[in-house]
């Protein structure tokens, strides 16, 4: 990681509200063009950070710089260079969708032009032409997500920090701003955040895991699923004696530990870890055959990201 | 364009999307009306003194309803965060809805130049003392809406900041003419009544623009502005 590119430095990051600390001592870096995602449940820090790094409060201790501002002392420069989507999306209800973005646009100081062609991509690009002469009002959640997506992309900042852009959405609506967000990237640098794992699966680049005001870890979601401490296992279930089938897979190459995980019924269902680098579904599904046991299934389960969420926020509750 | 003037115009045509405002239009002026027909009499001085003085009566009660919601509302609503994370300092927005709201005040006092008009007609009316008159309603309706503004900055409700904005200017324009016209009141006490925002005001109305009484306000006015910009700087103390 070269620091040159780096758009979001946050170093030892702090926040304490009266005697509850918030914000415990973050640090990491966003590079150009990413989407990062900051991933953590409810009242983790997520929302206090960004409003750190927005400027909309002071950080008790630590400090940031976006874009190549300092959140402190540049609070102006910052503001001018990102768009944000705060939380709960709030926006001025008797407003009109063209009339709200063309105040934001001249709030933001944006020439007349300028402003006009870029009203023109972001009603485009959010899909909001056939709602832009409606009051904000009436509309429904999922367009006023849209509406302050829109106004977060209007004055087209290269870094954008947007906060649970896809809460209150429907499937739909999710799917197209995942992928909305996703084409944006590389032109603008992302930072969002979401407690829904499958989010970051598919739209970042980079997670960083935020619990208890901590990091607790970060990478790529790739990098993130092989540091789990669960590594993928087989699921065998097959029709036989629990113990037996228990010893017999336990003896074939490869296999590091057998656990039986349900054994009521007919069919036992054999929980199978391997050794680093063996695929033992062929040989395991060899054995339960010559031994004549009637094999129903065999299938590779990967450990999601929500049990390796599971698992470090449970670790930072028993580290308390 | 200035921030301050794209966020007055916003303020001020948000008024015109409020139940409330209009309200407080219709009130004003029937009150007026009626005040002016009392005064429109043959016989009586072509002038609007005493329609002048109920006016900051009633801007006493007005003024609370119409600022209520100013700062409070983005509280609540959250959308201070929208407009303090764009590149816009805390006296801009103050400022803003500062003129933005008295911008609509000056659209309830507009209606009432039709009975200058009326004075025309069948009389001959002292313009400059109007004007005074004029003037001194317009400072007055800025202090308040200072104070109005002021309080709004405060809560996060708008019934809350309407009662308290109500209350301090009841105590600073009402209470000290009441209180004053005991004449057991003398020395200090009768200086601190004598500061009283009705006795400032009575000048004017009568067609004396004296420079104290312009000081006082204008000074005023920008106290309550000043502290409502802190009030504002305030979430980057805590």
């Amino acid at each position: 990681m070269s620091s040159g590119t780096s758009v979001i430095e946050v170093s030892e990051l702090t926040k304490v509200y009266g005697q509850t600390l918030a914000v415990d001592r973050v640090s990491f870096t966003v590079q150009k063009g990413d989407i990062v995602g900051f991933l953590g449940p409810n009242g983790a820090g997520k929302s206090t950070t960004l409003k750190m790094l927005t400027c909309y409060l002071p950080a008790t201790d630590g400090g940031a710089k976006v874009a190549g501002f300092d959140i402190f002392h540049q609070s102006e420069e910052v503001r001018r260079n990102i768009g944000y989507l705060p939380e709960n999306v709030p926006l001025y209800m008797e407003m009109k969708v063209r009339e709200y973005l063309t105040f934001r646009g001249q709030l933001r100081k944006m020439e007349r032009g300028m402003l006009k062609q870029r009203m023109g991509y972001v009603l485009e690009r959010c899909w909001l032409k056939n709602v832009e002469n409606k009051t904000i009002g009436h509309l429904s959640k999922g367009y006023r997500q849209r509406v302050g997506l829109a106004d977060s992309l209007l004055h087209n900042p290269p870094v954008l920090i947007l906060d649970e852009p896809t809460v209150g959405l429907d499937p739909t609506q999710i799917r197209e701003t995942r992928k909305l967000i996703k084409d944006l990237a590389g032109q603008h640098t992302v930072m969002l955040s979401t407690h829904i794992l499958p989010e970051v699966e598919a739209v970042c680049d980079r997670v960083i895991v935020i619990a208890g005001g901590k990091i607790v870890a970060q990478g790529s979601p790739d990098e993130l699923r092989a540091s789990r401490r669960m590594t993928a296992r087989v699921l065998l279930e097959c029709k036989g004696p629990a113990d037996e089938i228990e010893n017999a897979l336990t003896r074939v190459n490869g296999v590091s530990r057998v656990e039986i995980v349900n054994n009521g019924g007919a069919y036992v269902t054999a929980a199978i870890r391997s050794k680093e680098g063996f695929d033992v579904r062929e040989e395991a599904a060899r054995t339960v055959i010559q031994k004549g046991w009637a094999l129903r299934e065999v299938r590779l389960e990967h450990a999601t990201l929500e049990e390796f969420f599971v698992q470090v926020t449970a670790n930072q509750a028993v580290a308390k | 364009m200035s921030t301050t003037v794209v966020i007055a115009k916003r303020e001020l045509s948000s008024f015109f999307y409020s139940p409330i405002a209009y309200v407080a239009i219709t009130l004003f002026l029937l009150i007026c009306g009626f005040l002016f027909r009392n005064d429109f009499v043959p016989g009586q001085p072509v002038s609007m003194r005493t329609l002048f003085e109920w006016m900051v009566w009633l801007l006493v009660f007005i003024v609370p309803i119409l600022s209520m919601g100013l700062l409070a509302q983005e509280w609540a609503s959250g959308t201070i965060e929208t407009m303090m994370t764009a590149p816009v300092n805390e006296t801009a927005v103050v400022l803003g809805k500062f003129f933005g709201a008295l911008g609509f005040l000056v659209v309830l006092l507009a209606p009432t130049l039709v009975y200058l008009g009326m004075l025309a007609i069948y009389g001959r009316p002292d313009y400059a003392t109007i004007f005074s008159g004029y003037l001194g309603v317009l400072l007055v309706a800025g202090l308040f809406m200072a104070v109005g503004i002021f309080c709004s900055s405060l809560t996060r409700s708008q019934v809350v900041s309407a009662v308290a904005a109500a209350t301090i200017l009841f105590v600073i324009t009402i209470l000290p003419w009441w209180i004053g016209s005991s004449t057991a009141i003398v020395g200090f006490w009768r200086n601190v009544i004598e500061q009283g925002v009705f006795n400032r005001y009575v000048d004017f109305s009568k067609g004396v623009i004296d420079t104290g009484n312009l000081i006082f306000f204008l000074v005023a006015t920008a106290v309550f502005l000043f502290l409502t910009v802190k009030v504002l700087e305030s979430r980057r103390w805590k």
